[in-house]
């Protein structure tokens, strides 16, 4: 579904060029959820970044859904893209358009008719269980609840991909595991291949089949594994109050 | 009414309907051709959509030209560039044309110090979605930015009331030049203060309705 072929991407960084991407070579495949890990400045953003040409690379080939965006028109790039849907750490919602209007920014791209978008974009936050919320503007929402939105936006237009940087790095685990199970349920039931970047070892554990390690630009290496179940983190303040006194007394001894 | 109002109540209407082309004119201008070039600017700059040295530089040192200018001097200076598109370089609608030069290169400004303030963010995600430039442009950066460009044509159109009033030297007319030849050069110190207290309820109600809409289309 995604194939990277000796992509290569640097920055130029003040005086000197910074590695950003090295020579990395991937393949995802279809009905895959694929994670990517790494520390900060590893170059997970970019890589994935790299996958709809969000930059250009320096060289090598990008291929996604039997097609080499790399060497696309400006226009057909951004055809490309409508079928690839991304989803970001800070959500990017147009702040001043109501829930409903986010959704229907893909759909108006391309050219739906009033009617078939309206209905859609209701069956998109049918899907992330959002509908009550229409007609609130993303600053009335949480966090989770912001994402959902943007997960609803990045699925209005049925993409066959989703990449999705640092999902719930701005979440707490509680809401975090709730953004989870959506992306399990867009993958499971929508067929929707997935990519997913984060520096948080307890979300590509509870997801994931495959995993990217990547350290300084390189692929460092790719294991498959058997997804786990997110742990919620307790949360009632009795166990917080406990931890911290017991550390106390730990402390006092 | 006032006695020396009701006097000169022609004269008064006159000088109101004159700044008010002057004004006007230079918000049609503004948002004609300052709008564009605001939004030229914020794209030509570096790591942005249109990136382009070039253009960018252009534009910028046009725009800080025109500011830099004493306002009096650029009205002189624009005399023969005013005869040329006027026919006259006296009278109300030859004023408009320094006035609508400067305009332009204020609200250019301000704009593309309105769109700097969308997040990045917002852009990216917008070219994620395959937006064309021009779709990003009015579905994500003017929607986005909108408190801020109106907030910026409030302070602008403000600034050309004052400009304007300084057109009575090439015959433009206006409150400020009604204000100054009859209130100041006649002695008529009354008269001078109402023509004061118009234009500060003028700029009081332009600024109150720009700030009010402003907020109430501001949902970040
Ligand atoms: N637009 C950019 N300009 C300059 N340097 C960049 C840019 N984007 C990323 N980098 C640099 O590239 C490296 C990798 O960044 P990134 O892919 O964001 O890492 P990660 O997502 O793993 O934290 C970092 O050192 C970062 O500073
Ligand atoms: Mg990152």
């Amino acid at each position: 579904m995604i194939s990277l072929h000796n992509v290569s991407k640097s920055y130029q960084q003040h005086q000197s060029i910074l590695q950003a991407v090295h020579l990395v070579s991937l393949n995802i495949d279809k009905g895959e959820i694929h994670g990517v890990i790494g520390a900060s400045g590893a170059g997970k953003s970019t890589l994935l970044r790299l996958m709809n040409v969000l930059e250009t690379p320096d060289e090598g080939t990008v291929m996604v859904n039997n097609q080499t965006l790399t060497t696309l028109s400006n226009r057909k790039l951004r055809e490309a893209r409508r079928s690839i849907g991304m989803i970001f750490q800070h959500f990017n919602l147009v702040a001043n358009k109501t829930v409903f209007d986010n959704v229907a920014v893909p759909l108006e791209l391309a050219s739906y008719s009033k009617k078939a978008k309206v209905e859609r974009v209701k069956e998109c936050l049918e899907f992330v269980g959002l509908r009550d919320k229409a007609h609130q503007y993303p600053a009335q929402l949480s966090g989770g609840q912001k994402q959902r939105v943007a997960i609803a936006r990045a699925l209005a237009n049925r993409p066959a991909v989703l990449l999705c940087d640092e999902p719930t790095s701005a979440l707490d685990p509680q809401t975090t595991a709730g953004i989870l199970d959506v992306l399990q349920t867009v993958n499971k039931e929508l067929g929707v291949t997935i990519v997913i970047v984060s520096h948080e070892m307890d979300v590509v554990k509870s997801i994931c089949d495959k995993v990217t390690v990547m350290e300084s630009g390189e692929i460092l290496k790719t294991v498959s594994i058997e997804p786990q179940a997110y742990v919620i983190p307790k949360n009632d303040p009795k166990w917080f109050l406990q931890q911290l006194t017991e550390k106390e007394r730990n402390s006092n001894a | 009414m006032p006695e020396i109002i009701l006097k000169y109540q022609a004269e008064i209407w006159q000088s109101i309907g004159e700044t008010f082309v002057m004004v006007g004119i230079s918000i049609i201008a503004a948002l004609l051709i300052g709008l564009p070039i605001g939004t030229l600017l914020y794209l030509c700059r570096k790591g942005q959509l249109l990136e382009n040295r070039a253009l960018y530089s252009s534009l910028n040192v046009f725009v800080n030209i025109v500011r830099s200018f004493p306002f009096l001097l650029l009205v002189v200076f624009l005399i023969p560039f005013t005869r040329f598109i006027v026919g006259t370089a006296i009278g109300t609608m030859a004023a408009t044309i320094p006035l609508s030069i400067m305009a332009i290169a204020y609200y250019s400004r301000l704009v593309e110090q309105a769109l700097l303030e969308v997040p990045r963010g917002i852009i990216e995600s917008a070219v994620s979605m395959g937006a064309s430039v021009p779709e990003i442009i009015f579905k994500f950066l003017f929607l986005e930015a909108r408190s801020g460009l109106i907030l910026g044509l409030t302070t602008s159109t403000i600034s050309f009331i004052s400009y304007s009033t300084v057109m009575g030297i090439v015959g433009g007319g206006g409150v400020g030049d009604f204000a100054i030849r009859y209130g100041y050069q006649r002695f008529e110190t009354e008269l001078m203060i109402y023509m004061i207290i118009i234009m500060i309820f003028l700029v009081q109600t332009i600024q109150f309705t720009g700030t009010t809409i402003a907020k109430k289309l501001d949902k970040r």
